[in-house]
């Protein structure tokens, strides 16, 4: 294990590195090292040790940060402000058995995570502006800036983004941040099937009225939710969420309830009750207590319960939707096999999130890619990592 | 400041005969133009001070025609441009000499049209008000909204990553397109992304956008689209000086109010504007901001509002707030007609197009001023306040002696000045030839090679649109490490008008 203290550490160690050939793993605060295929690494390179926020003015919605600051510091500076990071990462911690809270900055950039706010805020890659780092040769280099519009050269922090640290080691990251609605309202359709969810889903999102998130949790899953609103419900429960200054939030909730009020049943969650039900969907708190392999999907909205019904109806799988339908949880039995699953899809790709490291050994995590373009993928990841040791394999 | 391109390749200008009935054989009949006359039409973009005709033009119809005249062009070793509607302001569609024009015009169909997915896929060279008009009989429209909307195009806006008054709220190109269909310089064809979010490895579609034409042809382009707004309402609201508008707009977003945009003018290009559209603008105020609102009615009239107690509290001199949609077009009329009203009040005139942070702005006024007497050059400004995109308008006439190099040095001037106070040299507008020899004034050798890398991996030879973005590079072949170097080349200087 390797611990650097600064960006210049960083870089010797990833220069000696580079001219032994001794591959590295490259670890931010270690809450997401069940993600992608196991690296087979002679040495960790630790990047907790860079941690602090070196830069955060709330009137210019921006922030810099060192990689390794764990995001929860973070997000406590942001809500002293009443800000907040939009794109709502999801804590992935739990769901490999760990502890909640423990993420780096650093990793929810690597991962590009998104949250239910996804639809209307974007992810990560949508949210970072610039960015230090060091790539495979030990060479310590720039991209981006800290301004929102910037079009200065490629738009590496967009590359950077879900690399999986396999481009680059991330020293410090500037982002943007965002002001946090001043009130919050879910409307909750009941006893929808999947593919009505999504109608519902789609009305909602093609509406006037700023729709952020909207997800569908069948009755099986619903059942689960620590809301009682929803846990009670006894059928399948459409979460749909508004947010703004009090009086629009409370417009925007009502027209929505008139709106959908011809699919179903409609109920509204306030304050706590609406972060809380978010909250469980952000981390996919349903699969968080099993060990069975889960996959990520992501697919056109309209394309998630025809996806869903070709793999899971009869196998024992269990699912809920996200995205407007367009991101899919599904927590297979092992039986399941990678292929199956993106046979299913018709568009856009599976990526196995959690599974025993054996099963990630051998089955493709990240969707595979047609020639030319995991061609190109690879000619990309030589321009940064031409010796190709950092998070060797994570990827592939 | 002379600008030097690649020097022409007198091999491929000897095969030009050769090259253009290969390019005949692809495209036939009319898709292929050889005269000089008719070449004229390609010669520029709108950073019109430079002008080159290209070898040989050619227009294809299908995304197969795309991948065979890259192909033949990879395999030939000739350079290839592409281009849009030609509506680049920093010079990124500018032919080469020995280069094909690979122009999309024909690519100008929409494809498909998704309401439940709320998703549009166009054709390239369809205009970015064209995606808008072909949702907008069910309430949805496209939400980058650059100012040449009626005539740029979705392909041009992917290269260049456009903005628009609405970017504060809405976001920027990148953050609106889902996937495309691109031809590679060896003709094969590739997707990245689709009616999907994110991607499935390397997030290469969010590379391609604002990549400049260097790294390959989009043909094809999946967009997102929104439901309009059911209101917008937009403030009029003067101040007594800059410092003073600034403010207001940092009170605004620290209040935890993102306007749907947010605009600032100073003195004179208040003046200018007024002259031209009589848009009811107060002439004894030192800035001006416009300030929309969008959302249901009862948001619109809370924040209006607000903003208008923040204004107020701020020194305010006039507000005025738009009763009618007639009353908030007129508000804008102005704004949207700034570079006309100035080209009005000059024979030729410069848009610069650094950000910066916002906060920065009393200070940059101030020191482009002392710039503006150092250089003995007039500018006014228009300004993406809520983002801290800056739009100096440096006022020249090209026909007295030395006036075109001082505003060039000028603007020069403005973008370190924007590099040095925390921004960068280009919000919106591209690097392409304009900006490309001031690259290194925020970059430095390690971060230029590792782009250039990039690039090698994209396109090895660099035969796509080499000159631009970059100070000009070796081979990627000749070295194992990138070296950047400038006028290392006997380069000829282009003709200006």
């Amino acid at each position: 294990m390797t611990s650097p203290r600064d960006a210049d550490d960083v870089r010797q160690m990833v220069a000696d590195a580079a001219a032994a050939g001794t591959p590295l793993e490259l670890v931010g605060r270690g809450t997401k090292r069940g993600l992608g295929r196991p690296v087979q690494a002679a040495a960790t390179l630790d990047l907790s040790g860079l941690a602090g926020v070196t830069l955060y003015e709330p009137d210019e919605l921006v922030m810099t940060a060192l990689a390794g600051t764990p995001l929860a510091e973070i997000e406590r500076m942001l809500a002293e402000k009443s800000q907040r990071l939009a794109f709502e990462p999801m804590d992935m911690g739990p769901l490999y058995g760990g502890a909640e809270g423990g993420a780096s900055i650093g990793g929810v950039f690597a991962a590009n995570l998104a949250g239910p706010g996804r639809l209307r805020h974007g992810a990560a890659r949508d949210h970072l502006l610039g960015f230090k780092a060091v790539n495979g040769e030990g060479e310590i280099f720039k991209s981006g800036g800290r301004v929102v519009k910037n079009v200065t050269g490629y738009d590496l922090s967009k590359l950077i983004c879900g690399s999986y640290g396999t481009l680059a080691a991330m020293t410090e990251v500037t982002f943007k941040v965002m002001p946090a609605p001043e009130k919050t309202r879910t409307v909750l359709v009941f006893g929808l099937a999947d593919a009505r969810a999504v109608e519902a889903m789609s009305a909602a999102l093609g509406s006037p009225h700023e729709v952020v998130a909207a997800a569908h949790l069948p009755a099986a899953i619903a059942r689960r939710s620590s809301v009682a609103y929803v846990a009670s419900a006894g059928a399948g429960v459409t979460a749909v969420r508004v947010e703004g200054p009090a009086p629009s939030a409370e417009h925007r909730c009502k027209a929505l309830r008139a709106e959908l009020a011809g699919f179903g049943a409609t109920e509204e969650l306030h304050g706590m009750n609406s972060a809380k039900l978010w909250h469980e969907i952000r981390d996919v708190r349903p699969f968080a207590g099993d060990a069975r392999p889960l996959w990520r999907l992501s697919v056109a909205p309209t394309e998630g319960p025809q996806a869903v019904a070709r793999i899971a109806r009869s196998a024992g799988a269990e699912w809920f939707y996200d995205w407007g339908g367009g991101l899919v949880w599904l927590a297979v039995p092992p039986a399941i096999d990678a292929t199956a699953i993106r046979n299913a899809l018709g568009g856009g790709h599976a990526t196995l999130i959690r599974a025993e490291a054996g099963l990630r050994a051998v089955a493709p995590v990240f969707h595979p890619q047609p020639t030319a373009l995991a061609a190109l993928a690879k000619r990309v990841k030589e321009s940064f990592d031409p010796k190709g040791i950092l998070n060797p394999g994570r990827m592939d | 400041m002379a600008l030097r391109m690649p020097a022409p390749d007198q091999s491929v200008l000897a095969r030009r005969r050769e090259i253009v009935a290969a390019l005949r054989e692809i495209v036939p009949g009319e898709g292929v133009i050889d005269a000089e006359e008719e070449l004229r039409a390609y010669e520029c973009d709108a950073l019109s001070v430079y002008r080159q005709l290209p070898m040989v033009a050619v227009l294809p119809s299908t995304t197969e025609q795309v991948s065979r005249i890259l192909r033949y062009c990879h395999d030939n070793k000739v350079r290839v441009v592409p281009r849009g509607a030609g509506t680049s302001l920093s010079g990124g569609a500018l032919p080469l000499a020995d280069g094909v024009l690979l122009g999309l015009g024909k690519f100008n169909k929409i494809l498909d049209i998704d309401f439940a997915n709320r998703t549009v896929t166009a054709q390239p060279g369809v205009t970015n008000l064209g995606i808008s008009t072909a949702v907008a009989s069910s309430g949805f429209y496209y939400a980058p909204d650059p100012s040449s909307q009626i005539a740029c195009t979705i392909g041009g806006n992917v290269a260049e990553n456009s903005g628009g008054v609405h970017s504060l709220k809405y976001g920027l190109t990148t953050n609106n397109v889902l996937g495309i269909e691109m031809v590679l310089v060896t003709g094969e064809v590739i997707r990245l992304g689709g009616k999907h979010l994110d991607s499935e490895g390397y997030d290469l579609l969010g590379l391609m956008i604002g990549s400049e034409g260097l790294l390959g042809v989009v043909t094809e382009v999946t967009v997102r689209i929104l439901k309009k707004p059911s209101t917008a309402r937009a403030l009029l609201i003067g101040f007594p000086s800059n410092e003073a508008a600034g403010d207001c707009v940092a009170a605004i977003i620290a209040a935890g109010i993102i306007p749907g945009g947010m605009e600032m003018m100073d003195k004179p290009a208040i003046h200018a504007t007024e002259d031209f559209v009589h848009a009811g603008y107060p002439l004894d105020v030192e800035a001006l901001l416009i300030v929309e609102l969008d959302g249901p009615k009862v948001e619109v009239d809370h924040l209006i509002e607000r903003v208008a107690e923040i204004a107020r509290a701020r020194q305010s001199m006039m507000l005025r707030i738009s009763e009618s949609e007639e009353e908030r077009v007129l508000f804008w009329a102005g704004r949207k007609s700034a570079f006309p009203a100035v080209g009005r009040i000059t024979p030729d005139y410069m848009c610069m197009d650094g950000t910066i942070p916002r906060k920065k702005l009393p200070e940059v006024l101030a020191r482009m001023r002392l710039l503006s007497e150092k250089h003995r050059l007039r500018f006014c400004n228009v300004f993406h306040a809520g983002d801290g995109n800056l739009h100096p308008l440096i006022l020249f006439d090209a026909n007295k002696s030395d006036e075109l190099e001082r505003a060039e040095k000028f603007g020069a001037d403005i973008l370190r000045l924007c590099v040095e106070v925390g921004g960068v040299l280009t919000g919106e507008h591209g690097v392409g030839i304009e900006k490309r020899d001031l690259m290194e004034t925020m970059f430095d050798d390690i971060d230029l090679a590792q782009q250039l890398r990039i690039k090698c991996a994209f396109d090895p030879e660099s035969l796509l649109n080499p000159g631009k973005v970059f100070p000009v590079l070796h081979r990627c072949a000749e070295m194992g490490r990138m070296v950047v170097s400038k006028g290392q080349l006997p380069f000829p200087d282009l003709p200006r008008f």
